[in-house]
């Protein structure tokens, strides 16, 4: 229990996925205009980092580990990870549209997300069991979700400033991004 | 100017991956903590890039259109692991110092955009040098902010140390949070540039162009969807 609580502390805060190991970033730097379809991105990203590690994770142990494959595993994750988010868009229309209509939009911007694929690879580097990738997975996509929340609240103010010209855009995202990271570094000291 | 010649100017100047179009954000930020380290990611992009961009124009006529992106994906994940596992034979340092950002060249928006918008539309020699183009352009714009990143992070360039010993350094700039700042001043200069002379384009255009060159041809109109909400 003690080390489930210490990887997902680890992962949601201290080495946040965007702010310190910078992935995910497009969609962190595209989709954060406004908090409602912020928390929808993030929601959807948590929805499908858990699963996809859950499934990753399976595969690696009970299928390129026993044939001794593992040296497949980033053209395996790719493939499994992109025919899982179609399957699980399918799956939504069809069984919860309620969910599908939350979600749904988002789904086919998360296959492209390479922080799916990095938690994927990074559970595997770190030889973390099921039960462990699992909870890295949903701790590192809820660490996502905070920040790009966070952010869309952010620049929803950003509007109303008076920014330089040249600033206007991406370069005062940015800007607002490396002041969160150095907010998030408080975080380190959780250790 | 020949073909050739026209696709390595479009892909380091004219549409310079990092500095113009703004793509493969992940690596940009992650691995240029040194200059060598943006030399070495920017490099092994622009062989997986040119080694796919090769297959794929070979292959152009005989991939069926539906299956495309898969099959695109299937052609770079197999270049990325030959060439990861070629660097970790042959230069280990380089491999420890990039990890996971290696196998993660896969779901970089530049290989499969210029395997999508360019490859699998035109002849096999335009499109090597159209991949070498892209890379260089790529290699170009990582070693830049690499150099910036270790001379004020460390008063280093390429690893040797310029600054007299025991004189601080401004080490946040080889941090996480020195990689947003230099890139914000960067894309700053570039926004500045753009209205000088005229092109005036809506910066957050660029977060529309990152969706465009992703593998998701969906995704565009995706984008469009969630503005409008």
């Amino acid at each position: 229990m003690g080390k489930l609580l210490t990887i997902a502390i680890g992962s949601a805060f201290i080495n946040n996925v965007v702010l310190s190991q910078f992935l995910g970033i497009c969609p962190f730097l595209g989709v954060s205009k406004k908090v409602k379809t912020a928390a929808g991105m993030g929601s959807a990203v948590v929805f499908v980092i858990t699963l996809a590690s859950l499934v990753t994770s399976l595969i690696y142990k009970y299928l390129l580990v026993p044939f001794n494959i593992t040296y497949l595993q980033t053209i395996v994750f790719i493939l499994v990870i992109a025919a899982l988010v179609q399957f699980v868009e399918m799956f939504l229309k069809k069984k919860m549209q309620g969910l599908y209509n939350a979600l749904g939009v988002y789904l086919p911007l998360i296959t492209t997300n390479c922080a799916v694929l990095g938690v994927a690879l990074k559970n595997v580097q770190n030889s973390y069991n099921i039960l462990e990738s699992v909870v890295n997975g949903f701790a590192v996509s809820v660490g996502f979700l905070v920040a790009i929340v966070i952010m869309a609240g952010i620049r929803e103010k950003i509007e109303y400033n008076s920014i330089p010209g040249a600033f206007k855009g991406t370069p005062i995202v940015l800007v607002t991004a490396g002041l969160m990271a150095i907010a998030f570094f408080g975080f380190s000291g959780l250790k | 100017m020949s073909k050739s010649m026209e696709r390595l100017y479009n892909g380091v100047i004219k549409e310079n991956p990092t500095l113009v179009l703004m793509l493969g954000m992940c690596p940009t930020l992650a691995v240029t903590t040194s200059a060598i380290n943006g030399v070495g990611m920017g490099l092994t992009t622009t062989v997986v890039l040119v080694m796919s961009n090769l297959l794929i124009s070979m292959l152009r006529k005989v991939i069926p259109d539906k299956v495309r992106i898969p099959a695109f994906i299937v052609i770079i994940a197999s270049f990325v692991t030959i060439v990861q596992l070629l660097l970790e034979a042959y230069i280990p340092s380089l491999y420890a110092a990039l990890g996971i950002y290696i196998p993660l060249i896969v779901v970089n928006c530049i290989i499969l955009g210029r395997a999508e918008a360019y490859a699998s539309k035109n002849p096999v020699v335009p499109s090597i040098f159209d991949g070498l183009g892209m890379g260089l352009g790529f290699t170009l714009g990582l070693t830049l902010i690499g150099m910036i990143r270790e001379i004020l992070g460390a008063g280093a360039i390429f690893g040797f140390r310029f600054l007299p010993e025991g004189m601080d350094t401004l080490t946040i700039f080889i941090l996480a949070p020195g990689a947003f700042f230099v890139l914000a001043v960067l894309t700053a200069v570039m926004n500045k540039i753009k209205q000088a002379s005229g092109k005036a384009s809506d910066p957050i255009q660029c977060s529309m162009e990152m969706c465009s060159g992703c593998m998701n041809t969906e995704c565009r109109g995706r984008m469009e969807e969630i503005e409008k909400q």
